[in-house]
């Protein structure tokens, strides 16, 4: 008391003679106390890690979403002649190096040098999609604004995807519904034929060099002999609009029947030569069983070993009997399919590209994925558009080096080894932290164990990679092999690898994550309910088995949560132990013992690095990286608000509803 | 856990608190010399000697770590009674209660010495199997601690570690322990909710049917009342009285009212020492030692 009437005078005069307190009143409290900057400070960390979030999803949410959007054709014609045509995919300024444009051709140069005076040294140019991979060698082109000279829409230019050669672009020319023939005569025969019955134009079509490039063109009838590369006679739709009618009328059903084809090829053949390699694995085995019978020495043995070899023999004929058959049968329904799709063609005439002049050129009708005239469609058939391509692209497997066609068997693998590395991780995760938590006692070795597994966390996922490798596949994937798949070696079945290898890689990467967060949830389940459960007799296992572990469930599946986003989202250590660029075959599928555990994979994460990175045509890659990238992260919320749901349910369940 | 080490301790202290007091004399104030560390006999009334005894308690002591924290206690707990444990917060009343059925096991530091016993059968002796020692008690804990379960299994908890799965004695004896806990009325039509959705009175209420739910000789509740209003108080007081007779049941409280009320027997306990025990009336209404009086009146503690 005495101090404070002694106070220094800068205390002011509001303090003085009132002797009750030591604190002094004051006119507000100090910005200090309020902590009106640290307020600040944290809403502002706060608002750039959700700006920086959000800025990133919405990025990915946006490219992705607009990759399948259909967007016109625009064709342009340069200063100098050239031609372009294609889609415009993106706008670019950029200032050109000294001396280029000195060596621009005359005709450009003046209206370059008037953009780089307006636009102080810069110049816009715009990337086209032009396709035609074949002819051009390219997909991509640069065009400078100055350059060009007449910039249209045409009426028909056609986008064509095509199973093989990247995207098309150009004018219908022609609908054909075509005979091949080998021969003059033969064409003759077919003319007369359908001279009678066709009510259609009729055309011979011809295959022949022409201003510098191989084109097929359609002939009159009458010049028939002067055909340089007969093709063959066929009924001819000539105007766009019925051209376009046709072919709607007809891909449907041939693209039905290429994939009856292709199931064939795929389904058909894969049984047949999974049904010979299980033969000759038949006899491989009973050769090894009779070397081993021989090895020992044993009589008795070594006369039976022979004996089912022998049988084995006999099958394996058998089969190989059976397959050729099948071979032949199946075959000829492909070549009957191919010659049924065969007969319906497009012939399109490509607007030139650069200095190349327009060429035409035949295109199968069950080769075109899809096609319309990109400037024709209307608002709703462009959403029809956009909707088939995300079909494809979910449901079907890639194509073209994976930079066009679906992900589908990338999405089978990602969901797949993510089940499966929930599956290894959560249980194996729990009994270990049960005992760290519950039976093991404190001590040095504890904390030890505890540190251990904290700092797994940070080990680089890449070192995983590499004892999953060496361990799961090297080790124990060759003991199996050496056990049980000794007639397939020197191939490996188990000895690389594959989604089982990988799935427990992640889960040892993961099991960190598990552990800690039941840890957690099993020291937050309070200690008078553990108490309640030995008065009532309980052993301790009772106890953790019917009071701990439900109460400690929730927490437990928050960290199968972050296990799982942490796994879905992990490449690096996939490349070492399984995935690939391409897998065609599917983990599982319709072949004995349909799971097959051992086989390689593709992912999404991986997908997105090689589409990304590996490609050829990285610019069409591009937008799949997006679209890509987009699937996974859905997939991961996908997966997570599925179990965010579950524990919630649980949550509800074991603290009604109070927690 | 009677290993001769802590012999050795307790023949020593008996040793020192004779000498004690011996050198002290008879005058001084026994809870300063209890304060000093001397230990002093227990003044336990005749009134109980006639009793039957459920639990028999020797020359019990118990250590957490170096400290000490029960002294040479020694009492009989009288069958179908009450008996109320009662003394200043840290005199070791809990300590001593969670040492009959052995919940003090589960700390590491905790040693003990001397006897316990149930109906004869040693609590402490070599070979006891302590899960079947405590499904012959129950217990009620200072905070209700219904298990994350519906209330029909909270009840029958004790039954089904015991492996009982047949429908009809488990509903029979939910029913029973849940009348007995006066709590059947109003919960019976909703026995498959989450206990956690009780109120806090029936939550107690739940934990003493659970307790009661196996058939228990000896009922131990540390001082189930402090977390309650006085009405929820009130229920579980006059459940207490119901269930005098049928359990012989040992109850720690802090509540001297409560004490006096619900109990036949009160024990006074302090500083790990057992000061006095004798019946309720007798305790509080002329107490052989100064100390119960000063307690019971509210002069210290």
């Amino acid at each position: 008391m005495s101090e404070q009437t002694n106070a220094s005078p800068s205390n002011g005069g509001q303090g003085k003679g009132k002797g009750w307190g030591r604190r002094h009143k004051r006119a507000r409290t100090s910005l200090h106390a309020a902590g009106e900057p640290m307020v600040w400070l944290t809403g502002g960390a706060l608002a750039i890690c959700t700006l920086m979030v959000a800025g990133l999803l919405s990025l990915v949410a946006w490219k992705g979403l607009i990759t399948f959007w259909p967007s016109p054709v625009v064709q342009v014609e340069t200063l100098d002649g050239q031609q372009f045509m294609g889609e415009i995919t993106r706008w670019d300024d950029y200032r050109p190096e000294e001396g280029v444009i000195a060596n621009l051709d005359p005709a450009i140069a003046g209206a370059a040098e008037a953009q780089l005076e307006a636009r102080d040294g810069w110049v816009e140019r715009r990337l086209f999609r032009t396709g035609n991979f074949r002819i051009t060698q390219t997909h991509f082109q640069w065009v400078d604004a100055y350059a060009v000279d007449e910039e249209t829409i045409p009426e028909w230019a056609m986008v064509m995807e095509r199973l093989e050669w990247g995207r098309f672009y150009g004018f219908p020319e022609a609908f054909l519904e075509l005979t091949v023939v080998d021969s003059v005569e033969e064409a003759r025969e077919v003319l007369a034929d359908l001279q009678g019955s066709a009510s259609r134009e009729l055309a011979v079509v011809d295959r022949r060099w022409q201003d510098g490039s191989e084109q097929e063109l359609l002939l009159p009838v009458s010049e028939l002999d002067s055909a340089q590369g007969l093709v063959g006679i066929a009924e001819v739709v000539r105007e766009p609009e019925a051209i376009w009618g046709s072919f709607k009328e007809h891909h449907k059903s041939v693209r039905a029947l290429w994939q009856k084809r292709r199931d064939l090829e795929e389904y058909d053949i894969g049984e047949i030569n999974h049904n010979q390699e299980r033969a000759r694995l038949a006899i491989r085995e009973a050769e090894l069983a009779v070397q081993r019978a021989k090895d020992a020495g044993n009589d008795s043995r070594l006369a039976s070993a022979e004996d089912s070899l022998k049988k084995a023999q006999a099958n394996f004929e058998q089969v190989e009997a059976w397959t050729t058959e099948e071979f032949q049968r199946i075959n000829r329904e492909i070549d009957r399919i191919n010659e049924d799709n065969g007969r319906f063609q497009l012939l399109m005439r490509t607007a030139g590209e650069g200095t190349i002049a327009p060429a035409s050129t035949l295109q199968r009708l069950d080769s075109i994925v899809r096609a319309y005239p990109a400037n024709q469609v209307g608002f709703g058939e462009k959403v029809g558009i956009y909707l088939s391509r995300w079909h494809e692209f979910l449901v079907d497997a890639p194509r073209e080096a994976n930079s066009e066609g679906g992900v589908f068997p990338a999405i089978f693998g990602t969901v797949t080894m993510t089940l499966i590395m929930s599956l290894a991780v959560v249980p194996f995760g729990v009994l270990a932290a049960l005992y760290l938590r519950e039976y093991a006692k404190p001590g040095p070795v504890t904390s030890a164990v505890r540190i251990a597994v904290n700092n797994l966390a940070g080990v680089p996922s890449i070192v995983f990679g590499v004892f999953g490798l060496g361990f799961f596949c090297y080790t124990v994937g060759a003991s199996i092999d050496e056990l049980f798949f000794a007639a397939n070696l020197p191939n490996p079945t188990y000895g690389r690898g594959g989604i089982l290898w990988a799935s427990l890689t992640l889960a040892l990467l993961t099991l960190p994550v598990v552990i800690v967060a039941t840890e957690e949830a099993v020291a937050a389940v309070p200690n008078s309910m553990r108490e309640g459960s030995y008065a009532c007799g309980a052993s301790k296992w009772q106890t953790i088995q019917r009071i701990v572990l439900p109460r400690a469930l929730p927490g437990i599946i928050t960290g199968m949560i972050l296990a799982i986003a942490r796994g879905a989202g992990e490449v690096a250590p996939l490349m070492l132990v399984g995935a690939v660029k391409l897998a065609p075959e599917l983990p599982v599928d319709n072949l004995f013992p349909y799971l097959h555990p051992e086989r390689s994979f593709m992912h999404l994460g991986f997908h997105i690095f090689d589409v990304g990175f590996q490609s050829q045509n990285s610019e069409a890659a591009k937008p799949m990286v997006y679209t890509t990238t987009l699937l996974l992260i859905s997939i991961i919320a996908v997966l997570n608000l599925t179990t965010i749901w579950l524990r919630n349910r649980l949550r509800r369940k074991f603290s009604g509803g109070h927690i | 856990m009677e290993s001769s080490i802590s012999s050795v301790d307790g023949a020593m202290d008996q040793a020192q608190s004779v000498a004690n007091v011996a050198s002290g004399g008879g005058q001084e104030n026994p809870l300063d010399a209890i304060a000093e560390g001397r230990t002093l006999p227990s003044n336990i009334h005749d009134s109980i000697r006639n009793e039957e005894a459920v639990l028999e308690i020797e020359n019990f002591k118990l250590w957490y770590g170096d400290k000490q924290a029960l002294y040479d206690v020694s009492m009989p707990v009288p069958e179908g009674k009450v008996t109320a444990l009662i003394g200043p917060s840290g005199c070791g009343k809990s300590t001593l209660l969670r040492s009959v059925n052995r919940l003090n096991d589960l700390i590491d530091s905790v040693r003990i010495d001397g006897r316990m016993s149930l109906h004869g059968d040693s609590i402490y002796g070599p070979g006891v199997d302590v899960i079947e020692l405590r499904k012959r008690m129950g217990m009620v804990f200072q905070k209700s601690n219904p298990f994350p379960m519906s209330i029909y299994e909270n009840v029958i908890y004790s039954l089904r570690i015991d492996g009982e799965n047949r429908k009809s004695v488990l509903d029979e004896a939910c029913e029973r322990s849940l009348k007995g806990a006066a709590l059947w009325e109003e919960v019976k039509d909703r026995l498959d909710d989450l206990a956690l959705g009780l109120s806090g009175g029936q939550q107690q209420r739940l934990c003493i049917a659970r307790a009661i739910a196996a058939e228990p000789e000896v009922l131990l509740m540390d001082e189930p009342c402090s977390a309650l209003d006085p009405i929820a108080t009130g229920k579980i007081e006059e459940l207490i009285d119901a269930l005098r007779g049928e359990y012989t049941i040992l109850i720690v409280t802090h509540n001297m009212q409560q004490a006096s009320r619900a109990s036949d027997y009160t024990a006074f306990m302090y500083l790990g020492r057992l000061i006095e025990l004798g019946a309720t009336t007798d305790i509080f209404t002329r107490p052989n030692q100064q100390a119960t009086e000063d307690y019971i009146t509210g002069r210290f503690g």
